[in-house]
Formats: structure tokens, sequence, C-alpha cells
């Protein structure tokens, strides 16, 4: 090969790249998490998949887009978002108000009830009284934040970047308690053999301000594409394909009422 | 008359109108920042302290290669030197957390189950490993003459170290010591990870809390870069005093011994 044949060679090769990243402008990007059974999840071959994905997926082939899921941690979501990393967050993010803040939201997607988790028939009484100097975990940047700062500030709360780690060192009996989405809690922990001594301790937990009122797509504040996703949210709703990824997971209809 | 203005009034119309950070969130919530340096500075001081202290015997046993103890030490450090600290840490946190026996012996309650001894566990073992390292090579270069008028004075070899070459080892260490200690106070960070509310703790709560994605973590660095300031003043002056002997001397003005006529 000679030289002149290398040059042309890295200008043809700089052309196509620099092609290829004009087309990627059109595609939709979206940010994942991959620590939240069974909404999203790592395969053991490294690619992800879960509820969040699927409905990710099925919502661009609703909207005839082309998608590319990228991967965050969970604490790091919304400024993620801000800083164009992706355009939209299809993870499990409750709707509130203080989100809301910070980015524009679809309609929800699904709902599901917080509960809190402890050793089976404990005695813990999840109140500002009966918590006091209970270790309790949770995620760091949630709806549970938010609930366990307001409601239960004698508690002792460790703050994790992903709940796998909460469920960890709930099981290694660092924490005494943990709070989080009650279904993600029977795929993630109580079903496993870590969670075999644990169970559900309370009813569901009742506040709107703090833990929103379902599951949406977050997009950057005032982005025309949330309406876009609320409109593919009911065409896939209406069409059966959500009923066909819901089925894939759930024995019930996780949209709620 | 305009009525004054309270400084913290100036930072809600700078925060809401010219500046991209929030900072009336970093000021509503500063006390967290303060109490996350606390935490910073005691773990990073406990860990050298107590490194420091296990660091001496075992540099001592490097420099004389002491049989048996030589090559177990040089494992030791080449192991904690040799591997990030962030691995050492989430072995000890995560690891040792896994196995029902660990989990049921004495070590628990009060270490292992809490996050913060697990950090300085990590933290001394790791600076220690360090400090052992360039305290040997500090005793090693002790100059011979040193020794030999110690020996001279028919010193022990016990006093011989305790008042001729760890004094004048420790002195030679200093600017390498300095260095560690900034390390240990930017390798502190990583406390958070597992769940300690250090100082990067405070600012990725305040992140988590109020979905930011800079102001948390800009005023950590500030905490940080305050912290550090003060301590290489601090080795700047020590230096000045403990190594006034190898500073060249003022020989502008030589006094005057040439002979007159």
């Amino acid at each position: 090969m000679t030289l002149k044949n290398i040059i042309y060679a890295a200008l043809t090769g700089a052309m196509a790249l620099s092609g290829s990243q004009a087309f990627a402008a059109d595609t939709l990007r979206i940010g994942v998490e991959g620590a939240y059974p069974p909404f999203s999840m790592k395969e053991p071959d490294g690619s992800l998949s879960g509820f969040d994905i699927d409905i990710a997926l099925a919502l661009c082939a609703q909207m005839q887009r082309e998608c590319e899921l990228v991967e965050q941690e969970w604490d790091g979501m919304i400024p993620a978002l801000a800083a164009r990393k992706y355009d939209a967050i299809v993870a499990s993010m409750s709707i509130t108000e203080d989100r809301k803040k910070m980015v524009s939201f679809s309609e929800k997607y699904y709902h599901t009830p917080t509960r809190f988790i402890a050793k089976k028939g404990s005695d813990i009484e999840f109140t500002a009284e009966g918590t006091k100097g209970v270790r309790i975990g949770l995620l760091r940047g949630t709806t549970y934040q938010c609930y366990v700062e307001k409601h239960l500030p004698n508690a002792i709360v460790s703050l994790y970047a992903n709940q796998e780690d909460v469920y960890a060192d709930l099981a290694s009996g660092r924490l005494d308690a943990q709070i989080s989405n009650s279904i993600q809690a029977v795929d993630g922990f109580l079903s496993t053999d870590a969670g075999q001594d644990f169970d559900f301790i309370g009813g569901d937990l009742d506040d709107k301000a703090c833990l929103g009122e379902g599951v949406g797509i977050a997009v950057r504040k005032n982005d025309p594409l949330a309406a876009e996703l609320s409109a593919a949210i009911e065409a896939i709703r209406a069409d059966g394909s959500y009923k066909a990824e819901n089925d894939k997971y759930f024995a019930f209809d996780i949209y709620g009422n | 008359m305009e009525p004054e203005r309270t400084f913290s009034d100036y930072l809600r119309s700078f925060s809401e109108g010219a500046s991209p950070l929030d900072f009336m969130l970093v000021y509503d919530h500063l006390d967290r920042f303060f109490y996350g340096a606390l935490v910073t500075l005691e773990l990073t001081f406990l860990a050298l302290a107590l490194g420091g202290l296990l660091a001496i015997p075992m540099a001592i046993a490097r420099a004389y290669k002491t049989p048996f103890l030589n090559p177990a030490i040089w494992g030791f450090t080449y192991l904690f030197r040799g591997t990030p600290l962030l691995v050492q840490l989430y072995l000890i946190y995560y690891g040792l957390g896994q196995f029902e026996t660990v989990r049921e012996s004495f070590l628990w309650d009060p270490l292992l189950s809490s996050p913060w001894w697990c950090v300085l566990i990590a933290f001394v073992l790791n600076s220690s490993a360090y400090t052992t390292e360039f305290l040997r090579g500090a005793i090693e270069t002790t100059p011979a003459g040193e020794i030999e008028a110690a020996k001279a004075c028919g010193m022990s070899p016990f006093t011989r170290m305790r008042l001729v070459v760890l004094p004048s080892a420790f002195r030679r260490a200093l600017p390498a010591y300095s260095n560690e200690v900034i390390f240990t106070i930017h390798g502190s960070a990583i406390a958070s990870l597992v769940t300690v509310q250090d100082l990067l703790g405070a600012g990725r709560w305040l992140n988590g809390r109020y979905y930011l994605a800079y102001e948390g973590f800009v005023t950590a660095m500030v905490f940080y870069m305050v912290i550090v300031f003060i301590i290489t003043r601090i080795f700047k002056l020590a230096e000045k005093r403990y190594l006034r002997h190898l500073r060249a001397r003022d020989t502008a003005d030589p006094p005057a011994l040439v002979a007159q006529p």
C-alpha cells in the first residue's frame, strides 16, 4: 500500500465516520439502568433485558424510530439526561413534583406500590417514633429518599448507588430494613435465596407528594418528545403490544388504575 | 431607601439569576458538608496515625532484612500497593460480609458490620503499606557516618535506632509523607461508595436529593481544596523547621577574613 492509498483510506474512513454520526442524530437515545430486575437487568452475555427495556423497544417500534439504549447508574440518571447523553429515561422513574422541576414526563406507563422490607416477623413500626435508631437502606436519588427523610427523621439512613447493594447489606445484617418498589423487591430479593428470611412489613405507603403517581418516561424540560411518548404509550396499550410485554413478566396488569 | 440585603438574599438572587449553579441549595445544606468534612478528616488522620504506627516496625524489619519478616512484609506491601484501594475496600466490605462464619464471629458486630470501620481498616492497611516502603528507603539511606558516630559513643542498637536512625529518617521522609497525607485525603473519597457520609457523600446526597449534576460535587471539591491547601502549608512549615540543616546557607555577605596589610 502506498502512502497515497493510506491517506485516501484514512480520509474515506473519516468521512464514513462523520456520516454515521449525522445518522446517529436521528436515532433516539434512551437512558436505562441495569440493576433493577425484573424491570432492567443484565443477561450473562452483558445484554440488557427487562420490562423497562422491552417497553422502550416497543415504544420505539410504535414511533418508528431507531433507538439506542444507553446504560447509566441510577444516581446519575437525571444529570446525564441534562448533559444530553440520552434523550429519554425509561428506568422505572416515578413522576414526582420534585423531579418535574428538572425534567418533563410522559404519562405513566406503570404504577406499583412502595413498601418496607425487614426480617420476617419484625415488629418495626415505620413511624417517626417506631424507627428511632433503625438502620434503613435505600437507593440514592429516589422517591424513597424523599419519603424516609420526610416521615422517618429519627432513622439511620444509608444511601446506595444501586438497588442490589441495598439488598446485599440487608441480607448481611448491616441494615434493619429497606424501602423500595414492591414488585421489584419480590423479583430482585424476596424470591431469591438471600431474601428467604425477609418479608414486607406494613402495607403500601401513601404519600403522593413524595412517591408520585406512577412511573413515566423523563425527557429534558419542555421537550415535545414527552407528548410523542405519551401517545405511543396509549397506542401500545390499545394494540396489545403492552399486554404482550406485561405478560412476559407479571401475572397481573402492572399499568394500575 | 433600599432595605439592606443580607448575604443569603444576595445568594438567592444570584442563584436564581446569573448563576448556572444553585448556590442557595448548597447554602441551606452547608451543615452536611461541614459534618462530611469532619468525617473525611477523622478517617484520614486515624488512618495515617494507625498506619504510621504499624509502618515503623515493618519499615525497620524491611530495612535490616530481618529473616522471615522481610519477605512477609514485602508481600504485604506489594499486595496493598499493587491493587486499587477501591478493590481492597470492596473486598473488606462486600467480600467478607458474604461469609456466614464472618458474620457470626466476634469481628462482625462492632467492626465489620459498620461501613465506617470497614473503611478505616482498608485505609490503615493501605496507608501502612505505602508508609512502610518510603520509610524503609529513608532508613536505608542513613549516612554511615551518623551510625559510626553513634557506635563510637557506645549507644546500644536500640538507643541508636531511637536517637539517631529514626529521627534522621523521619526528616528525610517528610516530603514524601506530605504526598502520602494528600493521597490519603483524596483516596478517602471512596468511603462514600460504601454509604459513609463523608465529604463526597454529602455532595452525592445533595445531588441525589435534588436531582442535580454539579452542585454537590463542586462544593465537595472546594472543601477538599481548602483542606489540602491548609495541609500543604503545615508541611511547608514543618519542612522549614525540621529540614533547615539541609538548606543552602546564606553566603551573600561573608565576613571579611582577609588579613589587612
